[in-house]
């Protein structure tokens, strides 16, 4: 086996030297009734040309580009992945690291994470973000955690216009803690109706979208406002942070934490994982913030080095007084994302930014044109939701036989909202491909 | 004797991405714009994100030259304990990039993701013929996630029983995410002392073990490298007083193919596709931490759960007492791809890795006791625990080795964990490494236990030949800069 560098004599010499017969004497502490029955029943070993072709045919059931058009988002979005990155991703003194414990041997990974975490503060309009977590679901259940911890109260208040998967994460890490989740419906217009909120004193948090599961931009600014106005902490999440190449950073708005999914940063949508947890706060909260964090430092020779740091907020220190049971984090995702955003840079990404909303409200204005009418009224970002003639399900099944995925039917999420679609264009969508889908939906 | 691989080389400083960019680069092509703008009104516009800019060569040549100031698996032997730093297979890392599969959007009709399904099926066919357990969730994203997805099964066992236990049980020898998991939960983690032996008595748990128990967290084997033997009496104590038995399956990689942990007695075990089944580290991540339970704790695992009906497979939202979703979607779904590969390059011989790790611990292990203290002195499983007491005298650390090993051009092991060995050395050398790279291991760590006595100054000021000196992580989190 290739993997497997042993030889007879080695293991000869080596259970020699132990002083042991054979290697089952090595596993002796093992008690009989630990121990299986039978040999293990895993399918013989394939060579690499039969795993090739297995796994190969396995793909190709799969609806991918280029074969399929997806105008699918919903926290997981197709952008061009520059080959540069890919190429450099592929390094693998980066991809077989562990977590820098040892600084001296992981520099690499160190300043490449601190960088991460700058780029994203800076993107977010925030003052500290840290290593990563795992997604943007995860992400928004540690930060209404991490809001409880710092407000010790028991309620918050979610908007129904976030996306309900992450929801549905949030409702499951907080369950065995008794917390109350309060959820604020939206508005005719997309947005979050934020005024059952001015009667409420214990929230520890009131977390919203923007830009929203409706693809909606929220008014940020106002909702900062009144959770600052009930004293209790603005959380603001996203799926999708190229829209802060844009839009007004959440930290500009007053957001105490902002955290999302950052998949959108060079990462391949792989099936919905692995994804990348962006988390930044406020600095007079970082004490109170889960996951790793990369600091400057100086060596023995007073050089600038990099090292993990903070950890005294971590499980490994403080065992169950932790801030958060996060080890292992994505860290290689986030050094995607930095490797994405050193890449483009800031006039890149603001150009890639408006290709984005420019396609998408192209989409949009070519569908009202054709009689659809838009579920709601506000601004969005690349996503937007549609409202397809009642019998459109058909037609949803015709396309997808013309390699055409036509959004997300949202009846599942919200009832309410049967024959209503999520549609997403991103730069990866020519005018041609907008074109042909307008006329294929029309046939 | 080989030369040590360590030696020094050119390596070349790089500064800050924003301390090379200048205004007006761009290292990305963009798509040709084929629309009209359509600007957002003032209201909501900001500006630009103030990020460097820079040039394609100037991106590469950054990353590039980073990479070289880290140590990989790639590059050498990367004896973390309780890490299993084993090779890391090329052919998963192609297999995973597949575009069919890296391309795949995970909320596609599964008539049209029925690939992806699959194998994710059948990977979790493979992790119960592996653990002797009888359902699987892949949907934790790491090792920790896999143990809240456990604790939060065994909150919802006793709350469908209309009891609330408060306590979970965990030894002194347990990772640090153990108690942390269980704090999420609101569980009092209640710490049980390992023996002299290193391992739990019954008698231990016994003593703690009442109706407010929940469960226990167990590793086995556990961080000392040894195997917990009373598993199974420790299992029916915490089950006759209606408690689960939680499996840490950090250390896998040890007993592969050997014990059955349905016969132990364990009713939730995670296992880390990172760590036993090959997939790389990534420097910290993605990981991927399966859930693997019996039969009467099914009901409770996330959802949704991939069924096969009439020769098809899809997702199933139908079991209503699931503990719920931990992930967005269905977790790391490329890191599984790897681990699917993995065994099926393995098949059977899964066995043979097992045995191959133990056997180059105890290696390691009997090479390395006559110059480092051993607290346990009795044939390990996947790792071995050292200490730092013979260097005492010489006023050396175990700090002050490892740094000291860099310089010969090996990865540092786990130090100072588990806590119960002062001073704790902690190597798990993995079963990819040939007997040679052990015996240079060995070598390197000898020669720096001879320097410990006549040169201990050489130690102190290590490592020498890194990128940079040592660093200064007090002042570091005194004094916390945490972005440019």
């Amino acid at each position: 086996m290739r993997y497997l560098p042993h030889t007879p004599e080695d293991v000869a010499s080596m259970l020699s030297d132990i002083g042991a017969d054979a290697i089952e004497d090595l596993f002796s502490a093992i008690p009989p009734d630990c121990r299986r029955d039978e040999d293990l029943r895993l399918p013989e070993p394939l060579t690499e040309w039969e795993l090739n072709g297995r796994i190969a045919s396995m793909a190709r059931q799969a609806a991918t580009s280029p074969d399929y058009r997806v105008y699918m988002g919903a926290g997981s979005y197709e952008h061009y992945v520059p080959a540069s990155v890919s190429h450099l991703l592929g390094r693998s003194e980066f991809s077989t690291a562990y977590t820098p414990y040892q600084p001296e041997m992981g520099q690499g990974t160190l300043q490449a994470i601190y960088e991460y975490q700058t780029l994203t503060a800076r993107l977010l309009g925030m003052e500290v973000a840290n290593a990563s977590l795992y997604d943007g679901a995860s992400a928004l259940a540690e930060a209404i955690l991490m809001a409880i911890r710092i407000t010790h109260r028991k309620r918050i208040a979610l908007s129904r216009a976030v996306h309900p998967l992450y929801r549905r994460v949030v409702r499951t890490y907080l369950e065995p803690g008794g917390y109350a989740v309060t959820e604020l419906p939206y508005r005719e217009d997309g947005r979050t109706d934020l005024a059952r909120l001015s009667d409420s004193d214990d929230l520890a948090a009131v977390a919203v979208q923007s830009p929203n599961f409706f693809g909606c931009i929220e008014d940020l600014k106002t909702a900062a406002d009144k959770a600052h106005e009930a004293n209790a902490l603005f959380v603001t999440c996203f799926s999708e942070p190229l829209a802060y190449c844009l839009l007004k950073s959440p930290g500009s708005q007053g957001a105490d934490i902002a955290c999302g999914e950052g998949q959108s940063f060079g990462i391949a949508p792989s099936f919905g994982g692995p994804g990348l947890g962006m988390f930044a706060c406020k600095m007079k909260y970082v004490r109170n913030m889960p996951g790793r964090l990369v600091g400057q430092a100086v060596d023995a020779d007073g050089r600038r080095g990099f090292v993990l740091t903070l950890a005294t907020r971590e499980q490994h220190i403080r065992r169950e007084k932790a801030t958060s049971n996060i080890c292992t984090n994505n860290s290689l995702c986030a050094l995607a994302a930095a490797m994405f955003m050193a890449s483009a840079g800031s006039t890149g990404m603001r150009e890639l930014a408006c290709l984005n909303r420019d396609k998408a409200e192209y989409l949009k204005n070519r569908l009202a044109g054709a009689g659809f009418r838009m579920a709601f009224p506000s601004p969005t970002f690349n996503e937007f939701v549609v409202e397809f003639p009642p019998g459109f399900d058909a037609g949803y099944k015709r396309l997808l036989e013309r390699k055409i995925v036509a959004g997300l039917p949202l009846g599942r999420y919200y009832p309410e909202l049967q024959g209503r679609y999520l549609l997403c264009v991103t730069e990866t969508k020519s005018r041609t491909d907008l074109d042909a889908l307008i006329s294929e939906i029309m046939r | 004797m080989r030369e040590f691989p360590g030696t020094t080389g050119l390596v070349f400083n790089e500064p800050l991405l924003w301390e090379k960019a200048k205004k007006g680069r761009c290292g990305m092509s963009l798509p040709r714009r084929d629309v009209d703008p359509a600007p957002l009104d003032d209201d909501l516009a900001g500006d630009a994100p103030d990020f460097p800019d820079l040039s394609e060569v100037d991106v590469v040549r950054h990353y590039t030259r980073l990479s070289q100031w880290n140590f990989a698996v790639d590059l050498g032997m990367y004896p973390l304990g309780s890490c299993t730093m084993k090779y890391n297979p090329k052919i998963n890392e192609k297999l995973a990039a597949i575009p069919g599969f890296a391309g795949a959007h995970p909320l596609l009709p599964v008539e049209i993701a029925q690939g992806a399904l699959r194998l994710m099926f059948e990977l979790e066919r493979f992790l119960t013929e592996i653990t002797g357990l009888d359902a699987v969730s892949l949907q934790p994203a790491a090792g920790a996630q896999g143990e809240l997805a456990g604790m939060l099964m065994i909150h919802a066992f006793h709350k469908s029983k209309g009891s609330h236990r408060t306590k979970i049980i965990v030894p002194d020898t347990a990772h640090g995410t153990n108690p942390a998991s269980a704090a999420l939960c609101g569980y009092v983690p209640v710490k049980v002392r390992s023996n002299d032996q290193g391992i739990l008595s019954p008698e231990a748990v016994a003593a703690v073990t009442d109706e407010e128990t929940a469960g226990i967290m167990i590793t086995n084997p556990n961080t000392l490298g040894l195997f917990e033997e009373n598993i199974s009496q420790i299992a029916r104590i915490v089950h006759e007083k209606g408690g689960l038995v939680y499996c840490d399956g950090a250390n896998m990689n040890a007993v592969m193919g050997i014990v059955d942990a349905k016969k132990m007695g364990v009713d939730i075990q995670h296992l880390n596709l990172h760590k036993t089944f090959s997939t790389p580290h990534g420097a910290g991540g993605p990981g991927s931490g399966p859930v693997c339970v019996t039969e009467q704790l099914a009901r409770f695992l996330p959802v949704p759960r991939i069924v096969q009906r009439n020769g098809q497979y899809a997702f199933s939202e139908e079991y209503p007492e699931s503990i719920g979703k931990l992930h967005a979607f269905y977790g790391n779904f490329g890191v599984m791809i790897k681990a699917y590969s993995y065994i099926l390059t393995m098949g059977p011989q899964l066995k043979r890795v097992s045995e191959l790790a133990v056997l180059n611990a105890n290696y390691v292990k009997e090479k390395l006791k006559s110059v480092l203290h051993l607290p346990h002195d009795r044939p390990c499983m996947h790792e071995c625990v050292f200490s730092d007491r013979f260097q005492k005298d010489h006023k050396i650390t175990t700090l002050d080795m490892v740094k000291r090993l860099m310089d010969y051009g090996f990865h540092p092991p786990t130090i100072y964990f588990p806590l119960v060995v002062e001073g704790a050395i902690m190597i798990e050398p993995t079963e990819t490494e040939s007997k040679e790279d052990l015996d240079l291991f060995i070598d390197a760590f000898k020669a720096v236990a001879k320097e410990a006595e006549q040169a201990p100054e050489l130690l102190r000021q290590a490592p020498g030949r890194c990128k940079v000196k040592r660093l200064d992580e007090t002042s570091a989190a005194r004094h916390p800069c945490l972005s440019g």
